[in-house]
């Protein structure tokens, strides 16, 4: 479990990176943590892992304040806390088992047992015929798997990623993401993962945060956050292609589907207009499967302004999330930029 | 001129004087390097883990440290041997032969060797020390197992440019009486005009310092895994 209260981190020279940031996460969730460039992002984790100093507040991590721990204590910290790196920052001059042995190491582990824990851990990840091989030997996928395991060596309550996929091809990063979600089942650790692909937040996520500016703006499990029209947060989850065909101003209807009113599905959905004579003419959409469901978002355009309210009532009578919108305001409401390889 | 012909290689100097010579220069070239190593490289790292990007940044004693190490730097190496004979006599006991010119050398192959260790370490990047930091390691286990281990191919390539720059000083050395073969090639080569033994030196000299080089290019490349 992880708990921050009221954090700020101001860097010397006056940057206020966090301002009073509150977030609570339960054991056992992968949280991820989205936002802009410059948002803040490495630093929250970069204080949680003690490495940075908060100015103000408190953050604790099963219970152990991490902002009061000194010395020893600072140091056993660290140890219940795993971290892997965007650039996994793997040491060259070992060989792969000697990585992931190297935090044993410093827990003065002794050799036997460090040697049974590597040959767990490198299996564990799927790298075990990779034991003797220099990460220049390795694939960027492989580099990240070695470092998983090695940020698992000390078996930490918690595992912190700074962009673990960033560097990664999208086959890579579901394989990397999915270790991660086998990890966190069969292990039970609690992860934090900050990203700017939103595909990676729909892949694992359980909850999701959007830092800006250095406060939390909105948080919550992410169901919650993508059916919730108001959070930008959900516009960037479900994205849509951008309509560029259009001319600019021209009116559109934006429906939400969470599988949670009557309308689960679009299918219901164009039977619903079609059975009140409205025509469905859609511009985008898109559907994604988050957490075993259907969610997905589509831009209708109405014939005219009438059709537009028509078809607005009887979506909204429906329980559906719809709203009116133009085509070029499209272009400049892009909060966070979706970047898939 | 045929007399000249005649001691192309019979030379006498070369019989007896050059394996001498070339000893010297080794001795010369491998204490110096020795000495260099040890108090050159705690310097480099104290240099390194004090200064702007180290492990624990002080930068009043890093500006200090900073200006002894370019003062050494600053001194032409012949003014600095024959401004510290009274310290040479003060170690050795004598300021000729040269076991004696390996304090001067030492004294100024320091400084250099120091800035290069600096800078190789500089290298090793910041990610792998928070890393390994974040494994709840100690500042000397990761300068010992991080900074010193993953740049060491670059410290051995300074040591070995370090060694190389040695080699060519050992010959200044020998100009005042430091021996090994800038001596025989200066009393003799020059002053004797014995075009032989200089075109010798010459040659050992170069061979000398390919072979360091080629040693320290392959040692770098085995410890390099990146
Ligand atoms: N060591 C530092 N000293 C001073 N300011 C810093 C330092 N590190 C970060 N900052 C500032 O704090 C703010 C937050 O930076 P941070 O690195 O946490 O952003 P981020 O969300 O991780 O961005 P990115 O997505 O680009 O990695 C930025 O304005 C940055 O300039
Ligand atoms: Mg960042």
């Amino acid at each position: 479990m992880i708990e921050l209260n009221e954090v700020s981190k101001v860097y010397p020279g006056g940057v206020t990176a966090l301002n009073s940031v509150n977030l609570h996460i339960p054991a056992g969730e992968i949280h991820g943590i989205v936002g802009r460039s410059g948002a803040g992002k490495s630093t929250l984790i970069r204080c949680l892992t003690g490495l940075e100093d908060v100015t103000e507040g408190q953050i604790s991590i099963d219970g152990v304040d991490l902002t009061a721990a000194r010395g020893a204590e600072l140091i056993a910290a660290r140890r219940s806390i795993g971290m892997v790196f965007q650039h996994v920052n793997l040491l060259d001059s070992r060989t792969a088992a000697k990585n992931i042995a190297h935090p044993l190491e410093i827990a003065r582990v002794p050799k036997a047992e460090r040697r049974r824990r590597v040959a767990e851990l490198l299996e564990l990840v799927g790298l075990s015929d990779r034991a003797d091989n220099y990460p220049s030997q390795l694939s960027g996928g492989q580099k990240q798997r070695v470092g998983i395991a090695r940020a698992l060596a000390a078996e930490p309550g918690v595992l912190l990623c700074d962009e673990p996929t960033s560097a990664l091809d999208s086959t890579t990063t579901r394989q990397i993401l999915e270790l991660i979600g086998q990890l966190r089942d069969r292990l039970g650790i609690t992860v934090i993962i900050i990203t700017h692909e939103m595909s990676v937040v729909r892949e694992i996520c359980d909850a999701v945060s959007l830092l800006d500016e250095g406060s939390i703006a909105r948080s919550g499990p992410l169901l919650d956050v993508i059916s919730d029209r108001s959070s930008p947060l959900s516009k960037e989850l479900i994205s849509l292609p951008p309509t560029s065909a259009l001319q600019p101003g021209a009116q559109l209807i934006e429906v939400l589907l969470t599988e949670s009113g009557t309308i689960g599905h679009f299918g219901d959905l164009f039977s619903l207009l079609s059975r009140n004579g409205l025509p469905t003419r859609v511009e985008a959409g898109s559907i994604e499967t988050i957490q075993g469901r259907q969610v997905g978002r589509l831009h209708i355009r109405p014939e005219d302004s009438s059709t537009a309210q028509k078809t607005l009532q009887v979506l909204t009578d429906a329980g559906l999330h719809a709203e009116l919108t133009t085509a070029a305001a499209l272009e400049t409401e892009a909060g966070l930029k979706e970047e898939e390889a | 001129m045929l007399l000249a012909e005649e001691r192309w290689l019979n030379n006498p100097v070369v019989e007896n004087q050059l394996l001498e010579a070339v000893l010297e220069t080794l001795y010369m070239t491998l204490a110096t390097g020795f000495f260099t190593v040890l108090f050159g490289l705690p310097l480099g790292v104290l240099l390194h883990n004090l200064g702007p990007k180290g492990l624990n940044p002080m930068s009043p004693l890093y500006r200090a440290l900073s200006l002894v190490v370019d003062f050494g730097r600053a001194v032409p190496f012949i003014v600095l041997m024959l401004w510290i004979i009274p310290f040479t006599r003060l170690i050795v006991g004598t300021a000729i032969g040269w076991e004696a010119a390996v304090v001067p050398l030492t004294v100024g192959a320091i400084p250099f060797f120091a800035r290069m260790v600096e800078n190789s370490l500089r290298e090793v990047s910041w990610g792998k020390v928070e890393a390994v930091r974040m494994m709840g390691a100690s500042d000397l286990h990761v300068t010992w197992n991080v900074l010193l281990r993953e740049g060491l191919p670059g410290i051995i390539g300074g040591l070995t440019i370090t060694l190389v720059t040695l080699i060519s000083f050992t010959a200044m050395a020998g100009a005042v009486g430091g021996g090994g073969l800038g001596q025989l090639a200066i009393n003799y080569g020059y002053n004797r005009y014995q075009a032989d033994v200089m075109l010798i030196c010459v040659i050992l000299l170069v061979v000398i310092v390919t072979a360091v080089q080629y040693t320290g290019n392959f040692i770098a490349r085995r410890l390099d895994h990146r």
